[in-house]
Parts: C-alpha cells; structure tokens; sequence
C-alpha cells in the first residue's frame, strides 16, 4: 500500500514545528509532524527540571493555535502536548529523519527505520542543537530482552547510586556529568585525548582533583571497542571493552553515559540541497520572505533560520503554513515595523520603505528582504535635527548607522568642529567601535534631512557572519577610514581606497607573533581589533616592555629608519591587525609633510614609557596583567594587597548598591608583586557575555559599561561563557531595612550584610544573570573603589597599563 | 596610582590639620583671658565647640562607611580626613581643657578620648603593616583554600591509616575529630556583632584549638613512631606518609592558616577598643555638656 502523500511534512517538534503542525490541524491541510524523540521539544525538555522558560521579546504578540506564555518547563510542555491534542495534530515519535529526497510535490523523506514519508513541502523546524553523536560500537543497542545501558544525557544525577558508570567524552558535557555522578557512584571517564583540553579551565581542574584523588577513574587515550552484555548473576550489567595506549581494558559497569557532541545540522541540511552562504559556523541559510529556502518546497523556520527565541519561532510556524496555503499574510512583525517607519515624514509602508533602503543603502543591498525585516525589527529608525551629535568622539557605544537619506558630517579636528569629512545617503559609519570593541574614534553630526538606520552591534555581527558583501564591504571601509583618521586626512578617499586594496587583513591567535625582534621589517600593523603586547629578549629573559591596545599601530619605525625589528609583538588575545606593507607606508608620507614627525614623536612618547616600565621593574607587572584578561579589557579593577585590610567593604558596596548580590569576588584571582587581580568583570572589548545571548539583554552602556539589562531570560549562556567567571546567576533578595531601623532598632540585616533569601520570599522567584554594571547609574561611580578605605582598590583602562607597570 | 590613607591627594588633610593645630596653638598663645586658660574662656569655648563638632563628623565616618551609595567623597578620602583631623583633636580638646585635669567626668571624656586616638593610631599602624605580611605569608592562596588541603590532608590520612590497621584509623579520626571544634563561647558573645570579625574571631578561636590539639598530636604520633619502630615491614611505609602527612604538609598549613587568621585579627581586633569607646566619649561628651551649661 503506498503511502499517503501529505501537503505539508514539519521535522522537528519544537516551538515551530508545533505551532506550524497545528495550525495545518486547524485549517484541515493534511500533515505530519515527524519527531525523533518519545517526546516533544527535545532542546525545551532538555531544560533542567523546573527551569523558568521566557517569553521574550513581549512586544511581539503571539500568532499561534497553541497557547505559550512565561512559566515553568514542565507547565510549558504540558500546555503545548493538550493543543497538540486538542488540534489533534498527525504526530508521529520515534521518526528519526535521514534524508530529504525529490522535489517540490513529491518529497521522500527517508526515516532512520527506513519508512519514507511522502509529502508536497517540507518545513524544518530542528533547531541547531543537533542530534548527539552516537559511540557507534558493537552492543550499544542492546538486545530485545536487554535494554542498552547507553545514554546520551544525564537529567538528574541524584537519580543514580552506588552504580558503576563510565562517562565517556573528556568535554564540558562528560566532566560535568562524571563530577555530579562520583561521590555516590563509582565513576569512571573515558577521554580520547590526553588531557581535557577542550574542557572550560575550571572543569579541567575539578575534574583533575578526582582523578589525582582516585575518585574518578581516568582512561587516556582510550577508545570504546564493544559493550558485552553481562549475566543476570553479575555484579554489574555489561563490560565495556576499551583500547588503550596501555592495550586493552575491560570495564564492568551498569551504565555508559556517552556526551561526544553533537553533530551539526548544516552536513543533513546542506545534504537537502540547501546552500548556505558562508563557511562561518554562524551562517544560516538564505531565506525568502516567505521562509522558503533556495529548494522550492522547503522552508526553515526557527533557531535554524537565525531566529531563536520560543515566539518568534511559534509565529514563524503559524506563517509558514498560510504561506504554503497560498495565504498572503502580514508577518505578526509588521505593525513593530510600521511604527518605526512612522517616523519618517511621509509615513512610507513596510514594503516600500524596506525596497528604499535595499535600494539606496547598497551595504544592505545584499540582504534577502527576510533578513532585513529582522535587521528593522531590532534596529531603530532615526530622524535627528540638523547639528545634532549622533554619537561623540569617546562615545563607548557599538550600535552601527546606514544613511538611509541626508547627509552626516565627520568630525575630524578635535579644536575646530568645522573640519568635516561629510557623508551622504547610502553610506554608513560606527563600524569602527564596532570592529574593534573601543570608543567612538570621532565626533558624528546630523546634516540637513537626515534619516538612519541605528542597527545593534550583535545583529550587526550576525550579518557580517553571514552575509559575504556586509563584511567585505564594511572591511574596506574599515582600512580607508583608519587611514584617513590616522595618517593621511587630506587624501583623496580614492587614492586611499588603492592603498587600502593592497593591505592586509591578518588575524592571529592569542599570544602568537607579528613579528619577531631582529626580523627584517617589510611592513608595518595598525591593531584593530584585540591588542598586543611588545617585548624584547634581555640576557635570557623575553621581557614584555609595553601593551598596546587596538587602534594603535606597530612596527612603524622599522620601516621608518631601521631595517631591523627591536622589538618582538605578540598578540595579547585574539588580534587582528591590517598589514600595510612599507611602499604603502613612504606614499602615506608622501602626502603628508607633519606625519612623520607625528609618528616619531609619538614613537619616543612610547619609548620613554617603556624606560620607565624596565627602571622601575614594573615589567613582570604587564605580562601579568595581561595574562590576567587585562589585554582584552576596557576597565579593571586592581587591588593593592599591601594597602587592602581584607574588610571586604567593596563585595559590600557592590551587594549594596546592586540588589543584594555582589558581583567582585575579592579573595579569589591571583596576586603579583602584590597586585592582585580579583574576580570581577573586565568589561572586555569584545565580550564573551555577549557572544550567545538569546534575548541580546547584554549591553555596553555609553561609557563602556557591559551591563546585563532587565529582559535577561536566565538561560545562563554569558554564565557559561565568560572566561573569567565573573558573572552569577542570583535571585533578587528582599528589601532591606533602612541604615536608621538598623541601627537603633536592630531590625533586619544591616548595611553590608548578605540578605536573607528564603524561598518564603518568593517561591517563583527566577535565577537571573547579574554582573558587574560598574555602577554606571550610580553618579559617583564604581562603589566598590569608592568605599574602598584605604586606597586599595582602583579601576584601570588598558591605556593606562604601561603608566601603571610603570609607576 | 594606589594612594594609602596617609598619602591620599598628596596628604592634603595632613595639611589641613597642622594648619587646625596651628592657628589653635597660635591662638591660646596670643590669648590672654582674664582667668586662667580653661574651657570657660572664648577660646575655650570655641576650642570645645570645635572639639564637640569634630568628634561628632569622626564617628560619622562609621555612617559614612555605610552609606554606599552616597556621592558625599571616597572612603579613602574620609578616613584620610579622619585620621589626620582624628589626630588634631587631642591638640585641640588638649588647649579646650587649659591642661586642667582631675578627677571629674570632664577629664574621663578626654581620657576616654586619648584611648579612642591611641587605639586608632595603633590602628593605622596594623592598616599599613600587616596587609603585606599577609600577602607574603599566604602567596596565591586563599584561606578556603587552605581550609581545603588541611580538608584534604585529614581524609588522605584516614584514607592510609585505614590501611595500616583499625586502631591507627581510630587513633587519627579522633586527632582530626578533636580539631574540629569551633570558639563556641566567642561565637555566643559576638555572634550578632559584626559578621567579617566574628568569622576572624571564630577561626582563630579554631586555629588556636587545633594549636592545643597540636600536643595531642604528639601523643599520636608518638604512638605512630613506636609502630614505626616495632610494626611489621609492610605498614613502616605508609605510615611514614601518614606522619609526613599530619606532622609535615598539615602543621605547615595550619601555621599559615593560623598566621592568616592572626594578621586579620589583629586589623580587626583593634576596633573593639576603638569602636566602643568613641561611643564611650560621645556619651561622656554629652554629659560633659550638660553638666558644664546647668551646673557650672
């Protein structure tokens, strides 16, 4: 019997695929949704138990049959599996798909239990989590009267005791999982490599603790061979049977926890036939407006379309189904849009305003129209007056600007605000702050009708991962306007432009080598984005003589007089410098009779800066700071433990004035030449924080401030990803009593105590991430260098780090 | 770029004080009342006025401190005022008594005052001298850290001592046990004062138990070393480790970790004298000003 032929096939029953299964119910299309698991929403069930889901963003409304709103993990799923019932949506478990075959109409979707679906348009809907990677061994399966002792995650560690389980996989995943099981079970770790160097550093070392301790069992460089059932009248339930460096083991045990990765979704989805634009791990596919990807008949919706938040994902799921109908539907976005285009004067419509900018900002011109709405929705329309300031010069914001029409001007002498460089409609600027994480480089004003585009950083990042022409257009820019500000302001753009064309993109890894002192100097760098350090071999020693953030540039003099490089440069953490090459440099010269005395005045400024660091013996002092994050960062905050009384008055300041919960550790952090760096935020370039945040609640503040906003959904991505573990997940704690009620009546904890947090005080109470804000709404400025009594504590920007080492 | 509190703004309250002292100094000089020099004068008054004034804005300090989010200068720049114009105090309560003393509540306020000053002086002095001692004596470790390996030693231990027989696993389990006890009656008298010197007090209180456990120690190992001379072969070994484990890696910890507790201790210890008896003054202050307007 042939199979039915369904209008419409969703893999994957996330929020999406949900929302799209079920309005397909509702309008009687015929459908199947295919899951892999038992379950719905694998990535959601996968939540740790009682996790608070979020609804942001709350302006957009929901469009969907099935209900969604803020709460609980379990209420959540609960709620979508009754509309999943109540629709009575085709569902069907177990359906693990292989591959997507034929074409619009007749698509063969091939299971992993080699069933084929057949239906007319697929819609895939499966996130980008992945599916885990399996051992692939002989017994992992099991047999029909022996269930596998293998599992692929690891829900609630307190479920298992007195077990034997092997974790295998020496990544975050498996440590975590091996340090939650042992204690109550006899636990053993498998890991293909030597050592854990994939593993966060903090994971690396607990988990060395327990092997050095022997609570934990460590096979190196082992790999799984065969899982051999044991009898009813062992011990354990099977042996799993390991090759080593060593020869062969064999390990009893009643349970493998497996954690080797996922496997990414873009080999299946590229093996549709759907081209992603990019190499870049952050591209996603190119859709149309109407989510339907280059193979007519499929369409993406959700995380893997770029959209990861549980709403838009939803309503993603209901439009695509009226887009499949022939349904031509407003998206649930366009009112949001109206309202920002509503600021022009002449009021145009979405669709005509979004065919405006495609066609008068060509940066933009490259965007599918898909792409651009999501661009639109979180960027902002601005009119501003003629010789209003846009941004200033030492501005610490990030956002990028498009001139969508008008004129801006750029400031370019500090003393006389005249001296202009103008730019006009289709061109765009901030992407300096943006590239590099640093200040605004100039002053920014609005000239006669001027309308922009104001984009936020990550979405700006987004695109320049994913679209080719954003990051090369932007690239170039990049190099002809550092040139024009730093070298040359009375150029012509296009002989810059030629010069720009020869230059050098270089990107280098933390502590790797621009060039190497005693070199031949060919070329010189200006850093634009990281910093590096500079430092020279004395007797036997490779002494760090100075550090130099970006925006600055190296390697001048080389080229300038001495054939030969003094000095070595190291990238202080991820760097990347444009290579100007020497004949590049002379021409820059050329133009300009002051430069060069420019340059090498500033060149003896550094000189006798870095004198200063080698008298005073400040030089262990840099090479530590910046082995300490300093490189990266934009302000830190550095004890003195010869001047500190250990009395803690800044974690107070900081849990004072920031909601109970201090967010600077100050006993923990390494000490040098009793400088000592405490845990607490750097405020980086280019922060880790900001790298994965769904809700984008993470933000740099005009004054450099990295601050977690209100809309934080508590998923505990920045948690994960700061370096240097800065930031907490804290619940807000009750009001405090007043200094008065304290003091003469007793009442509550006092100033500088730690709250009380009960769950009395509120039950539902969610776990946000709080960080360091360096009290930027506060007026006098950081508390915990403010109440710090002896002088101690005091917070550094990285430009300040030679006069400090040098001190 | 770190300024201590003697060095703040180029010790500019430093200046402000001496300049305080001496336009007092040059004024009770100059002064020539038509009784002899004492608080009833018009300079004495405006001495004790000032005096009265300052004591007041000092114990403010203790607001101050709390008060974290006031705009209101630095800490460091207030208790740089506070020691400095602290200090030109006694010159100036000392020229508001006229050097008349005796036995009255008026001079038990200025003694009250020269203990409040000294005690603060030694103060400054424990502020500027132990932070680097504590700093050399700890390396990069924290002090829960050190709990940690002393944590660690302890279960090492047992974890060999079980080995070697029942009676050895005893004998160690009860040395750890006996170490383990915390300053119970410290933490009864100071358990609902300030809770940073209440953890000093209490783990000194620990430390200084585990120095008293330290001669139970000896019996302990004493009992170990005969079993090093007359045990059989195979234990001498591990229990050479377990001594080197109690006696070697342990003790040292311990006597950095009671070393630590101690320098801290000493940087708070100080303000239990402070602290009361400015309150101590101000009360005296008070009745000093009472009496001196309605009894005179």
């Amino acid at each position: 019997m042939a199979s039915p032929i369904y209008r419409i096939a969703i893999i994957g029953s996330g929020p999406g695929g949900l929302s799209a299964a079920s309005r397909a119910a509702e309008k009687g299309v015929s459908h199947v949704l295919l899951e892999a698991e038992k379950h719905i929403s694998n990535t959601i069930y996968r939540y740790q138990k009682g996790k608070h889901v979020m609804n942001e963003p709350r302006v957009l409304p929901l469009r969907s049959p099935i209900l969604f709103d803020a709460g609980k993990r379990e209420d959540v799923l609960s709620i979508w599996q009754q509309g999943l019932d109540q629709h009575k949506v085709n569902i069907q478990h177990g359906a693990e798909v292989v591959a997507i075959e034929g074409s619009i109409g007749a698509f063969e979707i091939k299971l992993s239990n080699d069933e084929i679906v057949r239906a007319e348009t697929v819609i895939l809907g499966i996130g980008v989590q992945g599916n885990p990677r399996m051992l692939g061994v002989p017994g992992e399966k099991g047999t029909e009267d022996k269930a596998s002792i293998v599992q692929y995650t690891l829900d609630d560690p307190e479920e298992y005791e007195d077990e034997h389980i092997i974790v295998i996989g020496g990544g975050d995943a498996g440590i975590e999982n091996a340090l939650a099981l042992c204690g109550h079970n006899t636990v053993y770790m498998v890991n293909r490599g030597m050592e854990f160097e994939r593993a966060k550093e903090a994971n690396n070392s607990a988990m060395l603790a327990k092997i050095k301790k022997g609570e934990i069992v460590c096979f190196y460089g082992a790999n799984s061979v065969q899982i051999d059932a044991l009898n009813d009248m062992d011990e354990q339930k099977a042996i799993l049977v390991l090759e080593t460096p060593d020869g062969e083991a064999r390990v009893p045990c009643d349970r493998i926890i497996a954690r080797l990765g996922a496997i990414p979704p873009r080999p299946f989805i590229e093996s549709c036939g759907i081209v992603f634009p990019s190499k870049d791990r952050e591209a996603i596919p190119e859709l149309s407006d109407k989510y339907e990807t280059n193979v007519p008949g499929i369409y993406i919706i959700g995380a893997l379309g770029g959209y990861p938040l549980i709403k838009q994902c939803m309503n993603q799921g209901y439009e695509v189904v009226e887009y499949i109908d022939g349904v031509d539907l407003k998206p649930a976005d366009e009112p949001l849009l109206q309202a920002k285009f509503d600021k022009i004067k002449n009021k145009p419509s979405v669709s005509q305003a979004l065919k405006a900018i495609k066609k008068q900002v060509p940066l933009l011109s490259g965007l599918t129209t898909l792409q651009l709405r999501e661009m639109m929705l979180d960027s902002e329309v601005c009119v501003p007056n003629e010789g209003e300031y846009i941004f200033r010069k030492n501005d610490y914001t990030d956002t990028f600007f498009c001139i969508i029409s008008g004129k801006v001007n750029i400031e370019i002498d500090d003393d006389d605000p005249d001296k202009v460089i103008p730019l006009s409609q289709g061109q765009f600027f901030g992407e300096m702050s943006l590239l590099s994480g640093r200040r605004r480089s100039a002053s920014i004003r609005a000239a006669s009708g001027c309308i922009l585009i104001e984009t936020p950083r990550r979405l700006m990042n987004k695109l320049i991962g994913s679209v080719d022409s954003v990051k090369r257009t932007i690239d170039e820019a990049f190099i002809v306007r550092t040139l024009q500000t730093r070298f040359a302001p009375t150029t012509p753009v296009d002989d810059l432009t030629k010069v720009a064309k020869a230059a050098k993109m270089l990107a280098f890894k933390a502590g790797e080598e621009l060039f190497h002192e005693g070199d031949t100097a060919k070329s010189f760098h200006v850093i634009r984005k990281g910093s590096v350090t500079i430092s020279r071999q004395i007797g036997e020693h490779e002494v760090v003589m100075s550090y130099l953030p970006a925006g600055n540039y190296v390697g001048e003099m080389g080229i300038m007089g001495q054939s030969r490089r003094t000095a070595t440069v190291k990238a202080a953490t991820a760097t990347e410098t444009i290579e100007l090459s020497a004949d590049a440099f002379n021409y820059l010269i050329e133009q300009d009779a002051e430069l060069k005395k420019k340059i090498e005045a500033e060149y003896k400024q550094r000189v006798s800066k870095n004198l200063n660091i080698q008298q005073e013996g400040g030089r262990g002092i840099i090479s530590f700071l910046v082995s300490q994050g300093v490189g990266e960062a934009t302000d830190v905050l550095l004890i003195d433990e010869s001047l500190c009384v250990r009395c803690d008055n800044c974690e107070k300041a900081c849990a004072e004035t920031h909601d109970g919960t201090s967010r600077l550790d100050r006993e923990a952090g390494p000490t040098y030449a009793s400088i000592h760096v405490p845990t607490s935020c750097r405020h980086c370039e280019h922060p880790h924080c900001m790298k994965d945040c769904p809700p984008d609640a993470i933000k740099r503040a005009p004054d450099g401030e990295v601050f977690v906003g209100d809309n934080c959904i508590g998923c505990g991505n920045c948690q994960r990803n700061c370096p240097y573990g800065v930031i907490q997940m804290a619940v807000k704690p009750p009001k405090k009593p007043g200094l008065i009620s304290w003091l003469l009546f007793g009442f509550g904890p006092g100033p500088g105590r730690a709250s009380q947090i009960s769950k009395a005080h509120d039950p539902d109470a969610i776990k946000k991430a709080v960080k360091c804000d360096m009290c930027k709404d506060l007026a006098g400025g950081a508390a915990c260098v403010r109440a710090c009594p002896t002088g101690a504590a005091l917070r550094i920007k990285p430009d300040q780090l030679p006069g400090y080492a040098g001190k | 770029m770190h300024q201590s509190i003697l060095s703040y703004r180029g010790s500019r309250y430093l200046w402000w004080s001496l300049l305080l002292c001496l336009i007092a100094i040059v004024a009770y000089i100059v002064d020539e009342p038509n009784m002899p020099p004492n608080g009833g004068t018009v300079l004495g008054y405006i001495l004790g006025t000032l005096s009265a004034l300052l004591i007041v804005w000092l114990m403010w300090f203790g607001i101050r401190k709390r008060c974290y989010k006031s705009k209101m200068g630095t800490v460091v720049g207030w208790l740089s005022a506070h020691v400095f114009l602290g200090l030109a105090l006694v010159i100036l309560a000392t020229l508001h008594t006229g050097f008349q003393f005796g036995m009255n509540v008026h001079t038990l306020a200025y003694v009250l005052m020269i203990i409040v000053v000294v005690s603060g002086i030694y103060g400054v002095f424990c502020y500027l001298h132990y932070p680097r001692l504590m700093t050399d004596n700890r390396g990069e470790v924290s002090p829960d850290s050190l709990m940690r390996q002393i944590q660690e030693i302890d279960r090492q231990a047992l974890v060999i001592a079980s080995e070697i027989s029942d009676e050895t696993h005893e004998r160690v389990l009860n040395s750890i046990r006996r170490s383990r006890v915390g300053g119970g009656v410290l933490k009864i008298i100071f358990g609902r004062h300030k809770k940073a010197n209440l953890e000093g007090l209490v783990q000194k209180a620990k430390v200084q138990q585990k120095i008293m456990k330290a001669k139970n120690v000896d019996s302990t190992m004493a009992f170990m070393a005969s079993r090093i001379t007359h045990g059989r072969e195979d234990t001498s070994e591990l229990l050479r480790q377990l001594t080197d484990l109690l006696i070697g890696q342990k003790e040292k910890l311990l006597a950095q970790l009671r070393r630590d507790l101690q320098y801290k201790a000493y940087m708070d210890l100080w303000l239990y004298i402070h602290v009361p008896f400015s309150f101590a003054l101000l009360a005296a202050l008070i009745v000093h000003i009472f009496s001196v307007f309605f009894y005179w």
